[in-house]
């Protein structure tokens, strides 16, 4: 509970910082804060385009979590991303006579099996051969990106298209939208998304697997201790997080594009970072966080159109303002009037 | 420098201060003469380092006065305590690694605010632990180096000299250029006490010193206060060992439950009345175990065990060959660092090979080399490990979540992968209330537990699984007299309810009270063996020496 | 109370500052690629050639930037939604989002640059380029002593292809025995952005004997000149007119005037003659050339610059068929 009022403290925080920032620009924050709100949620197709940000934005900071949770970093949900849409690109760009429910059923099966795999393969380097995640997650993503980008120029080139990026996939492939949303392309993988940050919230905390997870996380030596195979949880927890990641895949190849474009991601697993430490790893603070990114990439394009002085780029300020706001916990600490106590100094 | 005119140094009157709902002083009483060594004793949690933080100016009293020299003083700050000569040296050394001794020193001087005020609501850390970590938060900053640089040339050469002169005067040697990080923990605790005399204490406070040094080091830190006194200096010793108040302190006063509740002149009282003052009631400080009563079949076999060194020079354990049967208590005795920790990791780990290199182990009769950790507790394998904050507990965790600990695949709290939540919690609140882990909250993170409780907690755990073969690493080390007592009966009554223990302790009277056999280790031998009664405790240690 | 009222004055003040524009009567609404308007080539001259019509012609201007893919549709749409009468979308990479949102806004008028998008109320704005690197591919080979020439293009797809195929056939035109060094920054749209990179494939070419090259990469070809500095030898420039960046050093730039496209689209749509279709610039209407002014003059001789205007008139009169990548790989 305190961590969430931090949390929503920290929010409060960054924005107050960012709109002084508009202000400074030149705007009036007040008006800036409106349209902003505007811009995510005045209509139906404004929601539907903040929905359909944070869709992705819950997979990638659900993976950042449950690395996070076995004590590991896992900057590769961008390459791991990239990878899973592109999976799912290729199976529809294979099989195009594949019919309705199996086809999307396969794709997205590809797109998670594809980003665990590429997930796994940090997790297994750390476990037993003691290289740092971070450095080869980030190693990974210049790879992902550049595999993802050959295949989609060299192997399954869209001929239609100056733009790099697959053949379309089959439209037996393509993932209900959701119509409420008139033109915003917000499909089943936002419902699924959803499921899925609940099945991780259950696996984190009622079962034994996830349960060992965690405790690694926490202290490698006690867990090792009780019984429990750090080697193991490590690249469990790798492969997950890559299979979440993924799960963008879904999204954007079934639920949107229809294709694998090069560079569809505006930095999907990176954000997710953010969302995950602002959602403090827990999968509803996670859907929270993510909803306030998505929020904020889209509401700030209202903004563009709106006002002066103000461009699309401000929403980078503004996360990167709350994401400031988030790790600087004393800020928010000297809100707090209670002093931490523990029985052990007094 | 005696402070002359007054027969009191510090006087505390009456102190209160409450944390929430936690009343850590409820009108502290408390004078110090001046050139005496004044022990503070108390279990963990009894207001003594609360008192002691309050007389430094960390804290500020809800009410109750400080008198110094017989003059009432209000702290804002401990920049305040230290002008009238206050000093403190906490558990956890306020100095930066990278540094040398004498800068450590002299950036202290420049702002002790910055380098010597420990954190309100600092994180735990592990009591007893004889890590010798640095503790970077609180670290002086790298100034701008131009103006530390400027003032330092003349400052610096004045400063070394002073120091100099002081370091001879009480005998207190330290090489003053090297990197503080790479001084044994002594030494950085004797720059924290030249810190001190640097900035003209006459008052010095010591937070539990002896947490983090080895016997030998101890011993040295009490030749040195001894010293200081003899020069003048007032010093206030807190602790909750019995035997290093009754070493060497000149007066004792006992603390329980944030109150003053006995004082007495070192000489005039003994362990058994200070214990049963702390602990509030009748404590029996060594527990003696009966002999055994039946002995069963083997519950442990080692075979001519190896563990290799790290650069494959020595053998970290050589060739011990040892069993213990169910039933009884077998004592590994020695000196800390003789292989105890390596032979400890080989008994779980032994499929890894730098936990193990040869040799064979059996658990109840099976050869569990080959086994994975996990089947070997499923064995029926409990571990109270030599380091509890790291390898028995997660301390961010919950209580209750602590107790699931390494019991998440048993049937009573695993149904098909899924925790079994209510199960748990039952299981939870009844071994807290049973093995009387205070408080008893399955809420509250394990990390803020006094080291008592913490260890209540993973005994209780331990003894969930109802085991067949106990090992019990360093059972009661940093923890109160009360728990003591309690953890040894229960290690006691595991072994007549037919368990095997395997007791490793670097407490000799310890391993005498409680084993049946006693195993002596040396440098990774087995270099003697005692049963029941036929030991002594001079020959022990001649024995842990290498004679 | 007085709060609120004071708060509410100042919202009608801000509003009314905001809308000065509602003057204005005509609207036009720009979104630009994800360069952005900074990116001091092909957006920047879509962005003068709009802004010069809001000079000169009164219109109301607004412009976009997107910040991924996804942000095209929404950016074009609410465009249409308001009360914009002119759409323009910059760059090939909106070619499906202007296509579905012009087909649900009928009565609204869009256009694109660098695609075809064959809905009736869009008119798809297309260049020649490969006609004006053919005429700077003539120019390099003419100014050449060593008998090679160098291409840098920024990232590897049909649009660059096409100038480097016009280079190559102008070159050889002059010059048979021509050998024509060609690299590409990349693949991904990062390749228009990296300066670095496109210095270090315009000094190897130098090295291998390169003395003129043609920079058709964006952002990456100021590395290019950068390296004809080091160097002190030739480099074209592309799409704007580039002579300024290194004068005596920038031979002339291949001129792709999406400015005047985007501005003479603005200026009939807004006397009501807007047409749907594509609208091909090329040498004949001045949407493809290349440039010589004051910073030049001294570098591009006269003799040269006869030779480029005769090969451009054959080009016009169908004398000489430039190839054309696009054409060639249908």
């Amino acid at each position: 509970m305190r961590r969430l009022a931090q949390s929503f403290l920290a929010v409060a925080f960054g924005l107050a910082l960012g709109l002084s920032a508009t202000w400074i620009a030149g705007e009036n924050p007040w008006e800036v804060l409106k349209i902003l709100a505007r811009g995510a949620f005045g209509s139906r197709e404004n929601i539907g385009m903040t929905l359909f940000y944070t869709t992705p934005l819950i997979f990638t900071g659900l993976s950042v979590a449950v690395a996070f949770q076995a004590g590991l970093f896992n900057v590769g949900a961008e390459g791991q991303l990239n990878l899973g849409a592109l999976a799912a690109a290729a199976i529809g760009a294979l099989l195009p006579g594949l019919g309705w429910p199996m086809a999307p059923l396969l794709a997205s099966l590809a797109a998670l099996a594809a980003g665990t795999v590429w997930g796994a393969i940090p997790g297994w380097l750390r476990a037993r051969r003691g290289s740092h995640e971070v450095i080869v997650t980030i190693m990974l993503n210049f790879v992902a990106v550049g595999l993802s980008t050959y295949v989609a120029l060299y192997v399954l080139k869209n001929p239609e298209s100056q733009n790099p990026e697959t053949r379309p996939i089959g439209l037996a492939y393509m993932i209900p939208r959701l119509g409420v949303f008139g033109d915003a392309p917000v499909s089943a993988a936002l419902p699924l998304a959803l499921l899925v940050a609940a099945i991780v919230w259950v696996f984190l905390r009622r079962t034994a697997l996830g349960y060992e997870l965690r405790a690694v996380g926490q202290s490698e030596p006690a867990a090792r201790a009780a019984g429990i195979d750090a080697t193991k949880m490590r690249i469990l927890a790798m492969a997950i997080a890559g299979g979440l990641a993924g799960l963008v895949g879904v999204a954007e190849v079934l639920g949107n594009a229809g294709k694998f474009k090069v560079e569809f991601s505006p930095q999907y697993g990176f954000i997710g970072i953010a969302v995950a430490l602002l959602g403090r790893n827990e999968p509803i603070g996670i859907v929270a966080a993510a909803l306030l990114f998505g929020a904020l990439h889209q509401g700030t394009r209202e903004l563009d159109f709106s006002t002066e002085h103000i461009t699309s780029e401000v929403s980078l300020v503004f996360q990167g303002l709350i994401i400031l706001a988030v790790s600087a916990e004393p800020v928010t600490n000297w809100f707090r009037s209670k002093p931490r106590i523990n029985t052990d100094e007094l | 420098m005696i402070s002359s005119g007054s027969e009191v140094a510090v006087e505390l009157r009456g102190i209160t201060k409450q944390f929430g709902s936690v009343l850590a002083n409820a009108g502290v009483d408390l004078r110090v003469e001046p050139g005496t060594i004044q022990g503070l004793i108390g279990e963990n949690g009894a207001g003594k380092s609360t008192a002691m933080k309050i007389l430094y100016g960390l804290y500020r009293p809800d009410s109750g006065h400080i008198l110094i020299r017989g003059q009432p003083q209000v702290w804002s700050s401990p920049r305040d305590a230290i002008a009238q000569g206050i000093g403190m040296v906490h558990q956890h050394f306020m100095l930066a690694g990278p540094y040398s001794a004498l800068d450590n020193i002299i950036l202290g001087a420049e702002g002790e605010g910055r380098g010597g005020r420990e954190r309100r609501g600092s994180r735990v850390e592990g009591r007893g632990q004889p890590s010798g970590a640095m503790r970077r938060e609180g670290a002086p900053d790298p100034r701008p180096p131009t103006l530390v640089r400027a003032w330092g040339i003349l400052g610096r050469k004045h400063a070394r000299e002073r120091l100099e002169a002081l370091a001879a005067q009480y005998r207190l040697s330290v090489d003053w250029e090297a990197p503080i990080e790479q001084l044994p923990v002594g030494i950085q605790q004797r720059v924290e006490i030249l810190k001190l005399l640097y900035h003209r204490a006459d008052v010095l406070i010591l937070d539990e010193p002896t947490a983090v040094l080895t016997p030998q080091e101890t011993n040295d830190l009490f030749a040195n206060l001894k010293k200081l006194r003899d020069e003048g200096k007032t010093i206030i010793f807190v602790t909750h060992k019995l035997k290093e108040v009754m070493a060497f302190t000149d007066r004792v006063t006992v603390f329980r439950g944030g109150s003053v509740v006995g004082e007495a002149l070192t000489s005039q009282t003994s362990p058994q009345e200070l214990a049963d003052l702390m602990v509030g009631r009748k404590v029996v400080l060594n527990v003696q175990a009966p002999p055994t009563q039946a002995t069963g079949k083997a519950a442990l076999e080692v075979e001519a065990l190896v563990v290799s060194g790290t650069r494959g020079a020595t053998h970290r354990v050589s060739n011990v060959t040892f069993s213990v049967r169910s039933g009884e208590i077998v004592g590994i005795a020695g000196v800390e660092g003789n292989g105890q920790s390596e032979l400890l990791q080989a008994l779980l780990h032994p499929r890894e090979p730098q936990c193990r290199k040869a040799g064979r182990i059996s658990i109840t009769g099976m050869d569990v080399t080959q086994m994975t950790a996990r089947e070997i507790r499923n064995l029926g394998v409990s571990l109270i490990p030599e380091d509890r904050l790291h390898e028995g507990l997660l301390p961010e965790w919950p209580l209750r979540d602590n107790f699931l600990l390494g019991l998440q695949h048993s049937a009573a709290f695993n149904r098909a992968g899924f925790i079994c939540s209510s199960n748990l919690q039952a299981a939870a609140a009844k071994a807290v209330n049973e093995y009387d882990v205070r408080p008893a909250n399955l809420a509250l993170s394990a990390g803020n537990l006094s080291g008592g409780n913490q260890q209540k907690l993973i005994v209780a755990r331990e003894f969930e699984r109802r085991p067949k073969l106990l090992i019990a690493a360093q059972p009661t080390r940093g923890v109160d007299v009360g728990a003591t007592e309690f953890i040894h009966r229960r290690i006691i009554k595991a072994r007549d309810e037919g368990a095997g223990v395997l007791l490793v302790s670097s407490e000799l009277e310890e391993i005498m009270a409680l084993s049946d056999r006693i195993l002596v280790m040396y440098e990774g031998r087995i270099a003697g063996e005692f049963a029941k009664g036929n030991f002594s405790e001079s020959l022990l240690g001649l024995r842990m020496g290498g004679g | 109370m007085r709060v609120s009222r004071k708060l509410f004055a100042l919202l009608v003040l801000f509003a009314a500052c905001l809308s000065p524009s509602t003057a204005a009567d005509f609207k036009v609404g720009l979104v630009l690629d994800r360069g952005g308007k900074d990116d001091k080539s092909f957006n920047s001259s879509a962005y003068e050639g709009a802004n010069l019509a809001k000079s000169k012609l009164g219109i109301y201007l607004k412009y976009v930037e997107a910040a991924d893919d996804n942000a095209f549709e929404p950016s074009l749409r609410a465009f249409a939604q308001r009360d914009f009468d002119l759409i323009i979308g910059i760059g090939f990479a909106q070619k499906e989002a202007v296509k579905k949102v012009a087909s649900q806004f009928p009565q609204k008028h869009f256009a694109i640059v660098d695609s075809e998008v064959n809905v009736p109320n869009v008119r798809s704005l297309m260049f020649q380029e490969h006609e004006g690197a053919f005429l700077v591919g003539a120019i390099a080979a003419m100014t050449s002593k060593t008998g090679k020439v160098g291409f840098v293009g920024g990232m590897d797809i049909p649009l660059i292809r096409r100038f480097e195929m016009g280079y190559t056939a102008g070159a050889k035109r002059i010059n048979p025995q021509v050998e024509v060094l060609a690299n590409f920054v990349g693949v991904t749209s990062e390749a228009w952005n990296n300066p670095p990179k496109g210095k270090e494939l315009a000094l190897s070419q130098y090295d291998r004997g390169a003395d003129v090259i043609f920079a058709a990469a964006g952002a990456s070809g100021l590395g290019v000149f950068d390296a004809a500095e080091q160097k002190q030898k030739f480099a074209i420039g592309v799409d704007a007119n580039q002579d300024w960046t290194k004068p005596g050093l920038i031979l002339t730039s291949m001129l792709k005037r999406v400015d005047e496209a985007v501005f003479s689209t603005i200026e009939e749509a807004k006397a009501g003659k807007f047409s749907g279709g594509v609208k091909r610039f090329g040498l004949a209407n001045n949407g493809v050339g290349y440039s010589f002014d004051q910073y030049n003059a001294k570098i591009l001789s006269e003799t040269v610059r006869q030779r480029a205007d005769e090969l451009k008139a054959e080009i016009m009169n169908g004398k000489i068929e430039v190839p054309d990548y696009y054409k060639l790989n249908r």
